[in-house]
């Protein structure tokens, strides 16, 4: 990826974790757009479009992680994904942005 | 012919057609493709994950409409795993780069997601590696790379061959078709071996890497009193075991007349000799050989060989059952063990970097109370049909064991309250098996009916090695003179208090360590159904002095080895025929 690729800094809010459940959230969000986007901790940048990448990250709450999009759609995407960690994957309020996600 | 040395743990000899399993009940094995048949071993892998997809698919339909979306998306994030674009990529180089046959490339990356997510700190996360395994398994099923498990599937008797058997595996065995097993991995004290003492099941364990070179089929004898098995045994080796299976058969219906004859030294000292069970359905086999009662029945198997968790009514009902069948014979029931190596249907504790030295037994019991209670009050409940006590495992301070006895006088006024039967007066004992309690055992022993020393535990803890670690099982001897010390102070202080103490650990059901314990001052030994026999004939053909003798000498011992050489060598002039040679 660019070194000039727009790149964000997010935190994971909710109590158990980038779990199962909220990973597939974000790859469900993450798949809408077209752009390559990488996310991880310094260093240790996956896949966002992998379920099985996102896991092995082990990123518990409180977790700060750095994410980082190249491409057409690259700065809706990270607005996308900032807004669903800012709501901590809480489909059930209908955060806003998970809306997509989830019909996809 | 193949000649491997293991860590004997169920005694006896099986015979038969090797099934060999990997750690999760199949294998596969490395297998390569021609290079031009590549693209169709690709084609054949996207057919395989579309049928897995619509079986995911009708699995999140089904369960969402029985249990809620919330549960149903868990089939959802399957899903996706099945979809990762990561995962596809690297099974597509595997396959059309690499020419590995689809089952296999499958098997490879699953299982590195699977051992990654199994790494991470977080039990959360750790946990999803078995939907990684879920998936891994249903697509082997689809490629043809494994048929149903093999172990709930069997039609012939079979020798099983395994890297490793968790207690609840072994529990489930079937009986009717399993001969024997051997294990890569595992030592001598472990529950795996236990269980496999329970199902009188001839099994060595530990016995390093040799299943790469065994292929399915291939004749096996499992020698479960010396610790050897033997591939592919040659014509005499054959018929020199046949042999011996007969042999043993001969002297076990000898044993068999000992039944109805107490359990008494030649000179008239009564032992009282019970059996330890994991199962209701072992009285049979205790009664057949005149056992005194149960002295130690394990109710964590309970949790262990079910699906659900049980419930009250499951607990009550097996330690009724227990209880009738033993006729008015004592019941000494050990509340849940759970832990280190047992684990039941949920994760107890978190993930500990030294699980015997962690939330385990009456530990986990007294901050698991909603698993605790309805245990103890079946007890209670059942305690109507007859001499039920109860007792503790794992007892380290004081503190702890009045807290238990705290719940179940709180338990026994709920009862009461409800009107339920029950008795409240029955007796309640502790396990002595972390030297700390031996150690302050005046002051435990004021408070107890009754005293249990479980030499497993015991030695465990005294001697500073992990029982079920194959890499320093040989330190692990209940014979070794620091743990004799410590039995020994145990009678000392039961004597002087007049309360009975039993020992209930796997040492009493070794002949030799018997009549040991019997010249230690012991008076209540509690062994595996099957050494109920040779224990009995032991204890009738010595005399109370002659154990004495043998105690008075092993005590002035100093390793485990020469203790254990002198006591075989009294054994072989006592009672020789209960040497095995």
């Amino acid at each position: 990826m660019n070194k000039n690729s727009p790149t964000r800094t997010v935190t994971v809010r909710n109590p158990e974790g980038l779990h199962a459940r909220p990973a597939d959230l974000l790859v469900r969000m993450a798949s809408n757009y077209q752009s390559n986007i990488l996310i991880g901790r310094d260093g240790e940048l996956v896949d966002c479009k992998s379920i099985l990448s996102l896991l092995t990250l082990g990123a518990a709450q409180g977790t700060v992680l750095t994410v980082s999009a190249e491409g057409s759609d690259a700065e809706e995407a990270l607005n996308a994904i900032e807004d669903l960690f800012e709501a901590g994957f809480d489909d059930k309020n209908e955060a806003p942005g998970t809306e997509s996600a989830l019909d996809s | 012919m193949v000649e491997l040395q293991g860590i004997p743990v169920s005694p006896g000899v099986a015979i038969g057609p090797a099934l060999v399993l990997d750690a999760d009940g199949y294998r596969i094995p490395r297998t390569l493709i021609a290079a031009d048949k590549a693209g169709e071993e690709y084609a054949r892998l996207r057919s395989a994950v579309n049928a897995v997809a619509k079986q995911i698919e009708a699995n999140r339909l089904e369960t969402s409409a029985v249990a809620g979306d919330e549960t149903g998306d868990i089939f959802s994030a399957q899903l996706q795993m099945l979809n990762d674009p990561r995962l596809n990529g690297e099974l597509r180089r595997r396959i059309t780069t690499d020419h590995h046959a689809a089952g296999y490339a499958v098997n490879r990356v699953l299982r590195n997601y699977a051992l990654a997510l199994r790494r991470l700190e977080n039990p959360m996360l750790a946990e999803r590696a078995e939907d990684v395994l879920d998936i891994e398994k249903q697509l082997l099923l689809q490629l043809g790379a494994v048929t149903e498990q093999p172990l709930t599937a069997l039609t012939e008797p079979v020798v099983i061959l395994s890297h490793n058997l968790s207690p609840s595996e072994t529990a489930n065995l079937d009986r009717r078709y399993v001969q024997g097993f051997c294990t890569e991995v595992g030592g001598s004290g472990g529950h795996t071996a236990i269980v496999a003492k329970g199902l009188e099941l001839p099994a060595v364990v530990g016995v390093g890497t040799f299943l790469d070179s065994v292929v399915n089929g291939t004749r096996v004898i499992v020698d479960g009193d010396r610790g050897k098995i033997i591939l592919d045994p040659d014509a005499i080796t054959l018929a020199s075991y046949k042999q011996r299976i007969e042999q043993s058969q001969t002297l076990s219906a000898r044993l068999a007349e000992l039944r109805d004859l107490p359990a008494e030294t030649a000179d008239g000292t009564r032992i009282r000799l019970s059996a330890n069970i994991e199962f209701p359905h072992e009285t049979g086999s205790c009664l057949e050989r005149g056992a005194d009662g149960i002295g130690l029945y394990r109710t964590e198997f309970l949790y262990l060989s079910s699906t659900e968790e049980p419930s009250e009514q499951d607990h009550y009902e097996a330690y009724s059952q227990v209880v009738n069948e033993m006729s008015g014979r004592p019941v000494v029931i050990r509340t849940l063990d759970l832990g280190a190596d047992k684990m039941g249907h949920r994760p107890l504790a978190e993930q500990e970097y030294n699980p015997f030295l962690g939330l385990r037994s009456i530990r986990l019991s007294l901050r698991n109370l909603d698993l605790f209670r309805p245990q103890l009050r079946a007890i209670l409940r059942a305690a109507t049909h007859g001499d039920i006590r109860v007792m503790f495992p794992l007892i380290t301070t004081i503190g702890e064991l009045r807290q238990a006895k705290m719940l179940l006088t709180v338990v026994a006024r709920d009862l009461k309250d409800e009107g339920i039967p029950h008795r409240a007066d029955i007796p309640v004992g502790m396990m002595v098996e972390v030297p700390a309690a031996v150690v302050m055992l005046e002051h435990f022993v004021k408070e107890v009916d009754f005293l249990s020393i479980g030499t497993n535990d015991l030695a465990q803890y005294t001697l500073a090695v992990d029982r079920s670690n194959e890499y320093v099982a040989d330190l692990y001897q209940s014979s070794d003179p620091a743990v004799l010390r410590l039995i020994r102070r145990g009678v000392d202080v039961a004597d002087d208090w007049g309360r009975p103490l039993a020992v209930c650990g796997e040492m009493s059901s070794i002949p030799g360590r018997a009549l040991l314990l019997v010249g230690l001052g012991v008076r209540n030994l509690s062994v595996p159904p099957l050494a109920l026999s040779r224990i009995k004939k032991a204890i009738r053909s010595v005399s109370l002095s002659e154990c004495q003798e043998i105690a008075e000498r092993v005590m002035t011992l100093d390793s485990a080895r020469d203790v254990d050489v002198y006591l075989l060598d009294r054994l072989g002039v006592l009672v020789p025929e209960l040497v095995v040679t």
